[in-house]
């Protein structure tokens, strides 16, 4: 256990400070969910006013919680990237060489990706009050919405590890990218899944991420809403793709 | 290996032809200019339909988005003041905009990748003009624009939405969505002239994408509710491209509209080429 | 021979970049038609940026040249069209095959287009590469990338041929089919072929006349056997048991001849005296109780006379990389 957590914080002080270290990779992770919250909630704030759309605290506040969630999801994403580049430049091999425990370098990458989505959170938490988003939620609902996001995170960090140690090159960004971003916009982004009609809304009903969206919408409201029903699947999800990492990481192991 | 001097021809000055003097050096031969931009045309579309990820992810992403976009905001069309069509048909222009960035980047990123590599070198000791290199890439580009905006086209008419202009319109919608791939292909040619690296290039793709998220892409401009934002799709030109194709699609033959469209996609063009050109002057260096 | 017969003539051709040194720095040469010139120097030397000028890719700043009997600054298409130029980096397109690369390049120099096939199916079969002809040049290897760039600077049958470090990172294997294929064009088609390399056996071998360029200057200039004869004196190389003692080695051979160190704590001493003074370098150490790893005497070499001319060994003297 203890070279587990060795090795863990050993890959993680790499990832977060790499990442500071270098605007390049710090900046695109910090700009980008500020521009999603700008485009939608700016942008799109009139489908507030669509006939039943009756979310109290208002547009900006739902797609806050897109956003939110949405970051912490490709910061997961980008932890898949690094580990992509890691192999390429060779330093991957290094890495299963020296640590004693190879589990922990899963768990390592998976803690980096966590930090340094923590301070995109507060970046974008800080920027959506500014423009004025409402908060309805208590201390103990938006803990919660905290919790979703770490959740979130760590399902997509986990993917991303695995098709990152399966492929082991730089090129395998769009397939880490690509599932991720469609299960995000699969869900009720723009409005609530009652508003959504047609195929859309067939796929919503069993996509994932809404159970996870709506329960962050609705601890932001104060109206807590299938809150457990997204605990649950994002710990499934998690234990899913900790199998799914290992196995890539065993395949790692293999290719030598 | 002997390297014995005895060995060669000997230095003679003048021998006529064979070994060891300088023969009569060929005439110039220089291909014109339609077949120098033929030629880096034809090498610039194998090279795209070649990789395949170049070809069908600039086709599927935009179709992808608009599958969903188009579903997922389908209510939009309840917002008082909403033109009276579905979402659809109002988001099929965006497409056209997304693929004319990926042709951007593309064409750009082949540029920068012939300048590392030292193929441009390459090219530079033949009599090719830079214009004609500047032509057939982007020439290329432009048939590789064609097959994506008859694709985006089909797919649309295909998922129900209908052309308000008709058979005429979407020959006009053609051209303008080729006349706007044309204009960005021309940026990205000017970012690989300018800065000669791919990593250069695709550092900008998002700048673009972000000024597509800031237009009228989602809503009309009269329906965006923030101040700001509205502001910015205003000046925005995206804006007036966006809504130059979709006025085809769902109003039909709106002269301002096709008017504003075309303006700024030839403005871009000629902008684009301009400066690309003035940028293959400097980066193709000979005497 | 006269510099107006010559294929290259080269007079005071200085290129200096913004600021950093002057990578060329005021060079002459003269080279014959049909004949093999070997520029031989470090990296950093200048040597690529005398190709690059000589080529017409980069302006001098100032100094002139005449290739093919054309100014390289105001003729420079007739100059292109004179030459062909394989340089430093195999330039291909990775997605091309090697045949679609002839194809392209007969265009764009302006051959007819029922020759354009012919003259790539010739170029294919010279250098070797039929079976590959319709693969992708991505999936060649170093060697079979090399002689598709020599192919492709042959396809207007140049009369001058500039090979910019050609066998840098090939196999053996490779490599002397190249020099086989150079020497060939010379000795059968009276090619005259302007070779830059830092490999001492590659000018040795290949080239009737060796140019060797430092810092932008040429040292030296003669046919290999020239230039050995005027160096003419053996040399000592020591290597130390303790390489911390390098400083005490040097000290103790210093009075022989020129000292020189090399890799691995190595020095070299020339032996202006000749080999009989092999063994009273070995009392000298002996007494002075200095314990050798090893020793050897070699005869001159192209290294032995940049050594010379510039009091450093030519392997390991380049630092920076050539300015483009």
């Amino acid at each position: 256990m203890r070279r587990f957590v060795f090795v863990a914080r050993a890959v993680a002080w790499r990832s977060v400070h790499n990442a500071l270290a270098n605007p390049a990779i710090l900046l695109p992770s910090l700009i980008f969910p500020l521009f999603f919250l700008a485009a939608f909630a700016g942008g799109l704030s009139r489908v507030g006013d669509v006939p039943n759309f009756d979310y109290k605290p208002g547009y900006t506040a739902f797609q806050y919680a897109f956003v939110f969630l949405q970051s912490a999801a490709f910061g997961g994403v980008f932890t898949g990237f690094a580990i992509a580049r890691d192999f390429d430049s060779g330093f991957a091999r290094r890495l299963l060489l020296t640590a004693p425990r190879r589990s922990g370098i899963i768990a390592g990458y998976a803690l980096g990706a966590l930090v340094r989505w923590l301070l995109t959170a507060v970046v974008i938490t800080i920027a959506a009050l500014i423009a004025g988003m409402d908060v309805a939620g208590n201390g103990i609902e938006l803990v919660g919405i905290v919790g979703l996001g770490i959740g979130m995170n760590l399902v997509a960090a986990l993917w991303a590890c695995g098709v990152a140690m399966f492929l082991r090159t730089e090129q395998a960004g769009a397939l880490i990218q690509m599932p991720v971003f469609i299960v995000l916009f699969l869900a009720p982004v723009y409005v609530p899944l009652k508003l959504l009609s047609g195929w859309i809304h067939s796929v919503a009903r069993f996509n994932p991420a809404t159970a996870a969206l709506e329960a962050a919408r609705g601890l932001l409201a104060g109206s807590p809403v299938k809150v457990l029903l997204a605990f649950g699947l994002l710990v499934a999800g998690a234990a899913v793709f900790s199998v799914w990492a290992r196995r890539g990481l065993a395949s790692a192991e293999r290719a030598g | 290996m002997s390297s014995s001097a005895a060995a060669r021809p000997a230095f003679a000055g003048g021998g006529a032809g064979g070994g060891g003097s300088l023969a009569a050096t060929p005439a110039l031969r220089s291909p014109s200019l339609v077949e120098q931009v033929a030629a880096i045309a034809r090498r610039s579309v194998v090279r795209t339909f070649r990789q395949r990820a170049l070809l069908v992810f600039p086709l599927v992403f935009p179709l992808i988005l608009f599958a969903i976009n188009g579903s997922a905001l389908g209510a939009a069309r309840k917002i008082h003041g909403f033109p009276p069509v579905s979402y659809r048909d109002f988001a099929l222009a965006v497409p056209f905009i997304q693929g004319a960035l990926f042709v951007a980047v593309s064409a750009g990123t082949d540029l920068a990748r012939d300048i590392q590599s030292g193929f441009f070198d390459r090219l530079a000791l033949t009599p090719l003009r830079g214009s004609a290199l500047l032509a057939g890439q982007l020439g290329g580009a432009v048939v590789v624009a064609c097959v994506q905006s008859l694709v985006y086209l089909l797919v649309g008419i295909a998922t129900g939405v209908g052309i308000a202009s008709g058979f005429g319109g979407a020959l006009v919608l053609l051209a303008l969505s080729i006349l706007i791939a044309f204009g960005f292909a021309g940026l990205g040619a000017l970012i690989a002239l300018r800065l000669g690296t791919g990593e250069a290039v695709q550092g900008f793709f998002p700048l673009l994408f972000v000024t597509v998220f800031l237009s009228s892409s989602s809503l009309p401009r009269n329906l965006i509710k923030t101040d700001w934002f509205k502001e910015v799709a205003t000046y925005n030109p995206v804006s007036y491209l966006i809504e130059g194709i979709r006025s085809l699609i769902i109003t039909g033959w709106d002269g301002q509209a096709l008017a504003l469209g075309f303006g700024f996609a030839l403005l871009l063009s000629v902008l684009t080429l301009g400066f690309a050109g003035a940028a293959m002057k400097n980066r193709l260096v000979r005497t | 021979m006269s510099a107006r017969d010559a294929a290259i003539e080269v007079e005071g051709l200085v290129r200096e970049f913004k600021k950093g040194p002057r990578a060329v720095d005021g060079i002459d040469l003269a080279v014959q038609p049909g004949e093999i010139y070997g520029f031989l120097g470090p990296n950093g030397a200048g040597k690529s940026t005398t190709v690059l000028m000589l080529t017409t890719l980069l302006p001098p700043t100032s100094g002139c040249a005449r290739v093919g009997g054309y100014d390289i600054v105001k003729d420079g298409a007739h100059v292109r069209a004179s030459i062909g130029a394989a340089l430093q980096e195999a330039a291909l397109d990775a997605i091309l095959t090697g045949r679609e690369h002839l194809k392209l390049q007969a265009t764009l120099q302006g051959m007819p287009k029922a020759e354009r096939e012919q003259r790539g199916q010739e170029l294919l079969e010279r250098v070797g590469l039929t079976e590959a002809a319709d693969r992708r040049v991505g999936g060649y290897s170093g060697g079979m990338k090399r002689r598709l760039d020599l192919a492709l600077a042959l396809v207007h049958s140049p009369r001058i041929l500039f090979l910019d470090e050609p066998t840098t990172g090939l196999d053996l294997q490779s490599r002397t089919a190249l020099w086989e294929e150079v020497a060939r064009l010379a000795r059968e088609e009276g090619m005259t072929v302007f070779l830059t390399t830092q490999y001492l056996e590659e000018a040795d071998a290949l080239a009737d006349r060796v140019g060797i360029i430092d810092h932008g200057h040429i040292v030296a200039e003669g046919t290999p056997m020239q230039l050995k004869d005027e160096v003419g004196n053996p040399t000592v190389e020591v290597v130390p048991a303790d390489v911390s003692d390098c400083d005490k080695f040097t000290t103790a051979v210093a009075s022989f001849g020129t000292t020189a160190r090399g890799e691995r704590g190595a020095v070299t001493v020339q032996l202006p005296g000749g080999e009989s003074q092999l063994a009273e370098i070995v009392r000298v150490l002996d007494q002075a109780q200095l314990k050798v790893a090893s020793l050897q005497l070699h005869q001159p070499s192209l290294d032995d006379v940049f050594l010379a001319k510039t009091g450093r060994k030519l392997e390991g003297a380049g630092g920076e990389d050539d300015e483009q």
